[in-house]
């Protein structure tokens, strides 16, 4: 009986940090094809150690294979420890490898997209921007951080995952797990999108005017009958923190009555609107240039 | 403002990486918030940048690489709109136009990456031919080259915009009239909605639309912080799961188990 060749937990690191590059050849044929060779490569030169083994083996790992990069890493795991068993003996052909390639690659691009890039990514954006856009380099350094650690350690863990499970893990993830975690990312996912809409779309009609009413006297704070100086400063402040108005005129704008009607709801129209549009196969960029031409426009004629 | 030729090299570098990160897509240096935050920084003008990152990532939020689809590329209009703004020298001021610059840069980006996304297709074919020799060496080198065209794709542009320097790219700013230039903003604080209903089309279902609107309402408490929504809306997301679970053990097995007791559920199950 020959040694058994095992994948040492070195080589798993390597091939962990070379999947980083999954998706630098991506192209319109095999897509992720080629940062998929590339990646199983330190395992592949410890296993096989012939020509045409290695042939063999390249050329069964350039078939075509596409789906999130990261939720790629238990499918690399899986193909790790099929590999293994192969170049130890066990009768597994290459249908066998790219049945489970192609198997595990559309559930869990599935899973990928809507928890990365629907949910934590959104969230940790928009936390980092929120914080950016007020001046704070502490957004860029928490976005990096935050995104990267979750990012490692989850390629790490559920690469590991798969090695040890073999082709066990599909049957583990096709049951009720996968999809809890689809759907909990969806609901989420869903909630944070609305709460950003409300928060972070902004159309603003304070340019409408729609009343201009004049105060009794008494409501507003009378300039003129103010004494001069710190002390006139100081009564003032008084005054409008005792609920005086500032202004003779209370002016309500068109923004003002929606506010009391639903904050946030010509935010909320505008993001339908887009969906629509979307659904009728209207390109994003168009609609992009379409609301900034609509904003200049909504401008010029004094309503935004 | 004029760079010194180190400040150059570093500018053109952090390009290359956002371009790799373009498509990758891993360590996220093409994110708005990170590559203008790295421009402003290696160029001296960090402030501005950072500013000017925030407001394109909250535009940017929701474009992602789905499947085959590309998304309005991130990087180079990160990175091209932050040198305007740099060699613009408005600091602060600069930020908005440069948002309104941005978004042409990320269409421009698209039509660069599906070039190079095609360029790859070639470069496959030789990986193709060097499995049939076994050669590990051949196919590393390979996808090096093509991860660094992909950086080129940000890089040249970058480089390109630099050459043509400050003066020019200050005069077009400042030729820009100023209800352009506020129209822009005000149309700037709409488009993030784009990104938002691409997500939505993609997620929305009968089932979860009750969570969207719950997160609207909660929204409009202006107390409540972006961390505290999010905790919020991880409860709601369990309580759910939870309660579905359970809600659907004891009407699976219909008229055998209506105890409505779920250990007794699994024990009858087994």
């Amino acid at each position: 009986m020959v040694d058994q060749i095992k994948l040492s937990k070195k080589d798993r690191i390597s091939v962990w940090w070379r999947s980083t590059f999954l998706q630098g050849s991506w192209n319109y044929e095999r897509m992720q094809n080629g940062g998929w060779a590339f990646t199983l490569i330190p395992a592949l030169k410890k296993l096989y150690k012939t020509k045409e083994e290695r042939s063999e083996a390249l050329t069964r790992h350039l078939e075509f294979f596409n789906t999130h990069p990261y939720v790629a890493s238990p499918i690399i795991g899986v193909t790790l420890a099929l590999e293994e068993e192969k170049a130890n003996g066990a009768p597994i052909d290459d249908v066998t490898i790219q049945g489970v390639k192609v198997g595990m690659m559309g559930p869990l691009a599935g899973v990928g997209d809507p928890v990365f890039w629907y949910t934590v990514k959104p969230i940790v954006g928009a936390l980092a921007a929120s914080l950016a856009i007020s001046g704070s380099i502490i957004g860029p350094i928490l976005y990096f951080v935050v995104w990267n650690a979750i990012r490692m350690s989850f390629m790490w863990y559920t690469q590991e995952l798969g090695y040890k499970a073999g082709s066990k893990i599909t049957e583990d993830l096709s049951g009720g797990i996968l999809q809890d975690i689809t759907k909990g990312a969806s609901i989420l996912g869903m909630f944070i999108l609305a709460a950003l809409i409300e928060r972070w779309v902004t159309v603003d009609f304070s340019a409408v005017k729609i009343s201009s009413i004049k105060q009794s006297s008494g409501a507003y704070i009378d300039w003129s009958k103010l004494p001069s100086g710190a002390a006139g400063i100081k009564e003032a402040l008084v005054q409008q923190s005792s609920g005086l108005s500032l202004t003779e005129y209370k002016v309500t704008t068109l923004q003002d009555n929606l506010n009391q009607l639903i904050p946030g709801l010509a935010a909320l129209l505008i993001t339908f609107l887009c969906m629509w549009l979307l659904k009728k196969n209207v390109s994003p960029i168009v609609i992009i240039l379409g609301l900034f031409v609509f904003g200049v426009v909504m401008h010029v004629l004094g309503v935004m | 403002m004029n760079l010194s030729m180190i400040q150059i090299i570093l500018v053109v570098l952090v390009a290359f990486l956002a371009g790799m990160e373009g498509i990758l897509d891993e360590f996220h240096f093409h994110q708005p918030v990170i590559a203008c935050t790295l421009v402003g920084l290696v160029t001296g003008q960090l402030l501005p940048c950072v500013i000017l990152g925030g407001s394109l990532q909250m535009i940017a939020l929701g474009w992602s690489n789905i499947g085959a689809a590309v998304a309005p590329d991130a990087a180079l209009a990160s990175i091209a709109s932050a040198i305007i703004l740099v060699l613009g020298g408005q600091g602060r001021a600069g930020v908005s136009s440069a948002i309104a610059i941005a978004i042409p840069l990320a269409v421009a980006g698209l039509l660069l990456t599906i070039i190079t996304r095609t360029l790859a297709t070639g470069i496959v074919h030789f990986m193709d031919g060097a499995a049939k020799e076994g050669s590990f060496r051949k196919i590393e080198f390979w996808q090096i080259v093509a991860i660094c065209l992909q950086g080129l794709r940000i890089a040249i542009p970058a480089a390109l915009i630099l050459a043509l320097g400050a003066g020019p790219v200050k005069s077009l700013l400042s030729s820009m009239p100023s209800w352009l230039t506020d129209g822009l903003s005000i149309g700037g604080g709409m488009v993030v909605a784009v990104g938002y209903a691409m997500v939505i089309n993609m997620m929305a279902s009968r089932e979860v639309w009750p969570f969207f609107i719950l997160g609207f309402v909660f929204a409009a408490i202006s107390e409540i912080t972006l961390i505290g929504l999010g905790a919020i809306g991880i409860s709601i997301a369990l309580i759910y799961l939870t309660l579905s679970k359970k809600g659907g053990n004891s009407n699976g097995d219909g008229g055998s188990s209506n105890t409505g007791d779920p250990v007794g559920d699994l024990i009858d199950k087994y």
